[in-house]
């Protein structure tokens, strides 16, 4: 649908969009709670998913979902699921917790906050290879072993594979599937091991795991942000993220957006903490939170 | 409107595009049409075909896959007195796709995850449960399932009740006593692998396939010992001859599948580590060849555009060995899958009469729109048919064995295409037909759907955000706005005998009987039987949820004949009930919820065994 297409493109370019424009709340919800103010925050997520999360509350967002519930006084409850197909049903949906710490902002299947970051992908190589590829249109690329992430929907992935093959690049591709194996720690990681050891020249993945990682690889990576920021006719390399709440939980979305601004200097120190790559978001001054 | 739309909207019911064109052996014209009359049985036969015990030890009766009953008490003429004999609970309230097998007055039933086993004693009145076995899978293995958590039959042999696990183990448990006799893990959840389809056991092998080409897996069947469980040989459906089981038998009837290591050389890099092609449908044994026939499913997980070439050996059929496992012949069914067209339909197994004389075949209407006829010695395909509107191709090259790609349905990153049909679940998906000796008819239940792939949504997978086009599957408009069909076919005129139009897919199994009665259920759970010549409605009970499962049928203690099924909707088709998946959310269960909306309000979540009998 042109409409939908528009909505999500509007999310994935401006940052301080109103979001009641984009999700509508349907009316009949039962969803819509009041969290009585003893009830604990809720938080659903993925046991093994560094730097995002894990069980142990090594990740950034553990970090933030502790620091909205210190900030809401309220004791923090955790649902584990694997974020595959499916980890919305499964946790938010089906009720066993109330708030996903990060979702891209255009994600149809929840509520989202206003963003509280917007981040990138990247090109990750080794430094001592000194190679400097910012853009899908270097023919470097064409000479360069490069890894990328693989989702699993059919006709569907992530973006720099679509950029790629749109480009002719296949041959020097290698596949990494984002899933991994998940009996191993953060599964996602392996393309960025695989830089590091040198199984591919080149990495193109999404900012905050190839920043988090790199910064604990054994070898020194470089991290550059890819251009175009958006590949025609519409394949954005930028994401906005923000928490994710039930539709219709609007009450309980505007408490945290109101954590997000009170906390806002908080978080920054958590996501730059972990390394997470920012880029500047592309909106009116008058806007700005900041 | 392209001129293919516009082709299929004209030839309608006929079903048209009868593999055109046909410039290779035209074997196609030398199907001999038999007089059919009334009531005489055709001229087809079932291979190693045998007295009908009254009982029914595997999900598809016989070798064959025919499910096809000899038992006759039940018939046209006194069906309409079919009343229910006793029900079961299965306290599972998941999608329920198994076939009720009945052994030694036993019935064994399994549900979907979490894959409890019941046998229930059918000379008690009421049939009480003798014991209940509970794997107990890993939760995790929830998460990894595509299309919900099914699972689509145990197997009876040796003594033992066969059973696949959703996380991928294959447990024989005894099925006496209902104490697992030995378990093996077969497939990995950490790396993507489920496990739906029903195990095949011949002789002293366990054939089983693994579920998640979605997630990046190599694809494989693994053939385990009925005695002890282990693994006797693996044959994977990607990578170099030696891991695929190509050697000096193989002899593909197509050039295109001939050549050194072409599950290697017919993908970019090393993308067929990862390429998918696994087995979550049906498998078919010749004893006279010693020859296995199954299907490999999708590749993955590339977009296409990613994976240039025919990515073997996924979308496509494999003849094996049954000992060994060496591959025999390969039939491409989707070289370079763009639609998700995996290869896992039934195989259903007839010597039908060609040119005067018997012609060993495998008759497979295939998730692509095309109903094959395969000479199964050699992998020639001898006819290929359309029996639903098909736009994603433009006709059928029986010289080259292959579909003729529709450029103008080709996906694209950004591109929006509409009217692909038949959408990803195809024409017909796993839901498993049926064929009768007396009428020489196919009976296909299946799906009339199409799909735009036009949504871009965002989303969000293990901290990785990404857009991407999502499909939007709705009734096919070349067929009036009905979603479903009962289709019966006659396989010697390559034509529709009849079909009943059914406003929801038809996503249960098939079951014809020596009565001239067959029997299907509706995903709004309507479990019909109709006259096997005719088509006519000749009987229906409105069971307690939608139907997804296989009809089976049996003789009991008392002498009585039994017709059973599962309710309790789900499936693919069914998720949206099932998973509990937002009817607004039109991309959902891959692009299905957007063509069952009406779903909730037909049907609730159930299962629910029901037993009918005359009185």
């Amino acid at each position: 649908m042109y409409s939908h297409f528009r909505s999500i493109a509007l999310a994935a370019m401006t940052l301080w969009l109103a979001q009641s424009d984009v999700v509508t709340p349907i009316s009949g919800q039962t969803s819509s709670v009041l969290t009585p103010a003893d009830a604990p925050l809720r938080v659903c997520a993925d046991p093994n998913n560094l730097p995002f999360s894990n069980d142990r509350g090594q990740g950034f967002e553990n970090r933030i979902a502790e620091l909205v519930a210190r900030d809401l006084h309220k004791k923090l409850e955790y649902t584990w699921w694997a974020q595959r197909r499916g980890f919305v049903r499964n946790t938010l949906k089906a009720g066993s917790c109330d708030v996903i710490v990060g979702v891209p902002t255009g994600l149809g299947m929840v509520l989202p906050t206003v963003p509280y970051y917007r981040s990138t992908y990247v090109f990750v190589t080794r430094q001592d290879r000194r190679i400097n590829v910012r853009s899908f249109d270097d023919p470097i690329l064409r000479r360069l072993r490069i890894g990328v992430q693989l989702i699993g929907d059919d006709g569907t992935n992530s973006p720099p594979a679509h950029a790629l093959s749109n480009r002719g690049i296949i041959s020097n591709v290698k596949g990494y599937t984002v899933y991994g194996d998940y009996a191993e720690e953060s599964p996602p990681s392996r393309i960025i091991d695989a830089v590091a050891r040198g199984e591919v020249d080149v990495a193109i993945a999404w900012g905050p795991m190839a920043g988090y990682w790199a910064k604990r690889s054994p070898v020194a990576l470089k991290l550059a942000g890819v251009q175009p920021q958006i590949d025609l006719p519409f394949l954005p390399f930028v994401f906005d993220i923000g928490m994710g709440v039930r539709r219709g939980d609007t009450t309980f979305r505007a408490s945290l957006q109101s954590v997000l601004t009170r906390r806002r200097a908080d978080i920054q120190r958590i996501l730059s903490e972990y390394g997470v790559p920012q880029i500047e978001p592309y909106a009116p001054a008058e806007n700005s939170t900041s | 409107m392209s001129a293919i739309v516009i082709l299929c909207v004209a030839c309608g019911k006929e079903h048209g595009m009868k593999g055109e064109p046909s410039s290779g052996p035209t074997v196609n014209a030398k199907l001999v049409s038999i007089a059919n009359a009334a009531t005489l049985p055709s001229a087809i036969v079932i291979p190693n075909d045998q007295a009908d015990d009254g009982q029914w030890t595997r999900p598809a009766k016989d070798y064959a896959s025919t499910r096809y009953s000899k038992l006759a008490q039940i018939n046209a003429a006194n069906v309409g007195a079919l009343r229910v004999a006793f029900t079961f609970s299965l306290g599972v309230n998941r999608g329920q796709e198994a076939a009720p097998l009945v052994v030694n007055n036993t019935m064994y039933v399994v549900t979907s995850y979490p894959n409890f086993v019941y046998a229930l004693d059918l000379t008690k009145p009421g049939a009480p449960a003798k014991w209940t076995f509970k794997p107990a899978p890993m939760a995790a293995a929830q998460g990894v399932a595509c299309c919900d958590v099914v699972n689509r039959g145990v197997v009876f042999a040796d003594g033992k009740i066969i059973l696949n696990t959703l996380d991928g183990e294959t447990i024989a448990v005894d099925a006496n006593t209902g104490k697992s006799v030995w378990r093996t893990q077969v497939t990995n959840i950490n790396l993507g692998e489920s496990l739906t389809m029903a195990p095949l056991v011949v002789k002293n092998k366990v054939y089983v396939g693994v579920s998640g080409s979605e997630f990046g897996i190599r694809g494989r069947l693994t053939a385990l010992n009925l005695s002890n469980g282990a693994v006797v040989w693996r044959a994977f459906h990607t990578g170099p001859d030696s891991d695929v089981l190509i050697g000096s038998r193989f002899k593909p009837y197509y050039p295109a599948e001939r050549g050194t290591d072409l599950g290697v050389k017919t993908w970019p890099g090393d993308a067929w580590k990862i390429g998918g092609g696994g087995v979550c449908g049906w498998i078919s044994y010749d004893p006279s060849l010693n020859l296995i026939y199954y299907g490999t499913a999708n590749p993955g997980p590339w977009n296409a555009d990613q994976r240039p070439g025919d990515n073997k050996w996924t979308a496509g059929i494999f003849a094996r060995d049954a000992d060994t496992g060496e591959a025999v012949w390969f039939v491409s069914t989707s070289p370079h899958d763009l639609f998700d067209y995996d290869s896992v339909n039934e195989l259903v197994l007839l010597d039908i009469p060609i040119g005067g004389q018997l012609r060993k075949v495998l008759v497979r209407p295939e998730r692509n729109g095309f109903l094959y006829v395969i000479d199964r010695q050699t992998g020639q395909i001898l006819s290929a048919d359309a029996f639903g509107p098909i736009t994603s191709y433009t006709g059928f090259d029986l010289k080259a064995g292959r579909p003729i790609p529709n450029p103008a349905k080709h996906p694209g990153t950004g591109k929006i295409v509409r009217e692909i049909c038949p959408a990803a679940p195809g024409m017909k998906d796993w839901q498993p037909s049926a064929f009768s000796p007396r009428t020489g008819f196919l009976y296909i239940p299946h799906q009339l759907l199409c799909m735009d792939e036009e949504n871009v949504e965002a989303n969000y997978i293990a901290g990785t955000p990404y857009v991407g086009m999502t499909a939007k599957m709705y009734a096919a408009p070349q067929e009036g706005g009905y979603r479903g069909e009962f289709l019966a076919w006659d396989i010697v005129n390559r034509r529709p005998a009849w079909q009943i139009e059914e406003d929801l897919p038809v996503w249960s199994g098939a079951l014809v009987t020596a009565g001239d009665v067959a029997f299907y259920g509706t995903m709004e759970g309507w479990f019909k039987a109709v006259d096997a010549r005719s088509g006519k409605l000749l009987w229906q009970f409105k069971c307690g949820s939608g139907i997804i499962g296989q009809p089976t049928t049996y003789r009991g203690p008392d002498g009585k004949q039994y017709v059973a099924v599962l309710a309790g909707v789900g499936g693919w088709a069914g998720a949206i009930v099932a998973g509990g998946l937002d009817a607004r959310d039109s991309s959902a269960a891959l692009g299905f919820v957007n063509a069952v909306k009406d779903l909730p309000d037909k049907t609730t979540k159930g299962g629910i065994l029901y037993v009918f009998a005359l009185p």
